[in-house]
């Protein structure tokens, strides 16, 4: 859809509505340097500052005592992260796409649906501390800090995420699929599982890696729930963890010009990680979309 | 497999509501299952609202209204007045709407009119970029590259704006790399693509028609764009802003890194302030007994504030998107 210009017969404007034009477009022009100048350097300084101490040994050895000192690495925040944003997304993928499945397949326009969707809504405004203080208030004070707090944490953020993402890729399947496979006998909860969520699943598996970007970047949640390790934790349910983002949160503000390598490095590697799951996601929902 | 259509097909039942013949066991608890699942979401937000009151709750019988409106945090006397945290978040909120709302507004013409069509995918990606960075990293290059770097145009703005009245209180010195207006900053550049993605949904929401028939009348593109674009989407932007204005509110780790982190009220956008967020992220390590249930409840009190602008941005967004 294109819509005409302004005919350009310059001799029949006034100069000064001319003159506003020019400078309501250098305007538009101008905010899209202001927004994409400071990407631009951020990425800059990453790549420079990370991509001069990441490498094998940074990726895999463990986070130096001493804060002073130099050397690597951040492997017990790589291991964190993947691990606790991996048991996030393993609880909140599957509980989100069913309760979609409740809201888009049998919900409707019913006022409970309405309530759960709006609840939703407001669980995705939550900010992301509150929600740690609500794991710590509920499961740090009874069991500690260990890294399945950090899940459960972020898994609380990624829910509301999920669900909207989920149900608005169920809304987009189109009714005669669903009509087609009632018509040939199948029963209403075969017609989802086997018809429409295999025809939603990009859209499903997009908005999900999305969650999990955001969910690998996020600092706060994790901060009072999963404490803090030296050497890589394997074990989710024993014992503190650490991860990437909390990492670079408590080496930000060490004077030590090493800790600040470190946080740069680490910064370079979650950044790579959530860029990649975010481009993966942005491919899969355009190439495989059914339209 | 041949389809018969020698007949006409009788009616296919519609999909909802299907006909009780066929609620097998499978179906019903597999609808049962789904459900729970629904329901779910409102047991985690009723708990999260529950636990976290009652953690807090002996900060709030302690303090009583004070907790609110107190101005002074003094954990090691027991004292524990929010005023001038909920003072720095609203100002570094209302300093990141400030430079945030023109920027996504600017960009979200760019992206729905002016941009050339072969931009237009590289320059939304662009913006989903700025979205995917993660709020820490933000924080990172505040702290480490651009407080230090800006205190100087801090300084000279200072120096500059002696002698005008708003401003030289705004600007008044001592200045500080760490401060508000940084905080500001950063969270501009942090909601607007937020702000971005929903005004670019509203503005492409108004009839090519409309757009057309001011070109027709002889407008240039900044004239069609006040005519037709902004009145039909006036409603929409409004929710756009509170919805950014909410996540600027809970946003914790970057402000709480180039705040300053030492409170107080004061004008002076170049000097040291604290949040709401911040302070709990700064201070819960160390913290005990009442005061770790103190910031507990600021913790409440955060949610309060943000669930209400979320829950009036999307009163006001749905409106503006229903139009046709």
């Amino acid at each position: 859809m294109s819509i005409a210009g302004p005919i350009s017969l310059t001799s029949s404007l006034s100069r000064g509505r001319r003159v506003r034009n020019r400078l309501a477009t250098a305007g538009v022009w101008l905010s899209v340097a202001a927004a994409v100048v400071p990407l631009g350097f951020i990425v800059a300084y990453l790549v420079q500052q990370g991509g001069r101490v990441v490498d094998w040994a940074f990726l895999t050895e463990d986070i130096p005592i001493i804060s002073r000192g130099g050397g690597p690495g951040m492997g017990p925040a790589v291991l964190g992260t993947l691990l606790i944003t991996g048991a996030a997304t393993l609880m909140a993928v599957p509980l989100g796409v069913l309760a979609a499945t409740y809201l888009n397949e049998y919900g409707g326009k019913r006022r409970l649906a309405g309530t759960i969707r709006l609840m939703a809504d407001v669980m995705a405004g939550v900010p992301s501390i509150v929600m740690g203080l609500f794991v710590y208030s509920v499961y740090v004070l009874r069991f500690g800090q260990r890294g399945f707090a950090g899940a459960l944490a972020l898994g609380c953020l990624m829910l509301p995420i999920v669900i909207r993402s989920a149900e608005t890729a169920l809304q987009l399947v189109p009714n005669e699929l669903r009509e087609a496979s009632t018509a040939l006998g199948a029963r209403t909860s075969r017609t989802i599982l086997t018809v429409v969520v295999p025809a939603a699943l990009p859209g499903i598996v997009s908005g999900a890696l999305l969650a999990v970007a955001r969910a690998a970047g996020e600092t706060a949640p994790l901060l009072f729930t999963i404490g803090i390790v030296n050497a890589a934790n394997p074990n989710l349910f024993d014992g503190t963890n650490t991860a990437l983002s909390a990492q670079i949160f408590s080496n930000a503000r060490l004077p030590f010009l090493a800790a600040q390598q470190r946080a740069w490095g680490a910064a370079f590697t979650l950044v790579a990680l959530v860029f990649l799951l975010t481009a993966v996601a942005r491919v899969i929902a355009r190439r495989f979309t059914v339209r | 497999m041949t389809l018969t259509t020698a007949r006409a097909p009788s009616p296919t039942p519609p999909h909802r509501g299907l006909g009780s013949a066929r609620n097998s066991l499978s179906d019903r608890a597999f609808r049962a299952l789904t459900l729970t699942c629904g329901v779910l979401v409102l047991a985690v937000l009723g708990l999260i609202a529950v636990s976290t009151t009652t953690e807090a709750w002996p900060a709030f019988r302690e303090e009583g209204l004070g907790f609110v409106f107190g101005t002074r945090w003094a954990p090691s006397a027991g004292v524990f007045g929010s005023l001038e945290f909920v003072y720095g978040t609203v100002v570094i909120s209302a300093i990141a709407l400030v430079l945030a709302v023109p920027v996504s507004v600017g960009i979200a013409l760019f992206l729905s009119d002016l941009a050339p069509r072969r931009l237009r995918r590289a320059a939304s990606s662009l913006i989903d970029l700025l979205a995917a960075v993660p709020s820490v990293v933000y924080g990172l290059w505040g702290i480490l590259v651009f407080a230090p770097f800006v205190v100087e145009i801090y300084d000279w703005i200072s120096r500059n704006t002696e002698s005008v009245p708003v401003l030289s209180t705004l600007f008044a010195g001592p200045v500080s790399g760490f401060s508000f207006f940084t905080a500001g900053v950063i969270l501009a550049l942090m909601i607007t693509p937020i702000i971005t993605s929903i005004t670019r949904e509203v503005f492409d929401t108004v009839p090519a028609s409309q757009k057309e028939a001011a070109y027709a009348l002889g407008a240039t593109r900044w004239e069609m764009i006040r005519a037709a674009i902004f009145p039909h989407s006036r409603v929409g932007m409004v929710g756009a802003v509170l919805l950014g204005l909410g996540r600027a509110m809970g946003e914790t780790i970057a402000a709480a890194l180039v705040i300053g982190s030492s409170p107080q009220i004061t004008a002076r956008l170049f000097g040291t302030g604290d949040a709401m967020a911040a302070v709990i992220a700064n201070e819960f390590g160390e913290s005990g007994g009442i005061h770790r249930a103190a910031l507990i409840g600021l913790g409440v009190e955060l949610f309060l504030i943000t669930i209400l602008v979320n829950l009036v941005a999307r009163a006001i967004v749905n409106r503006g998107l229903r139009r046709p």
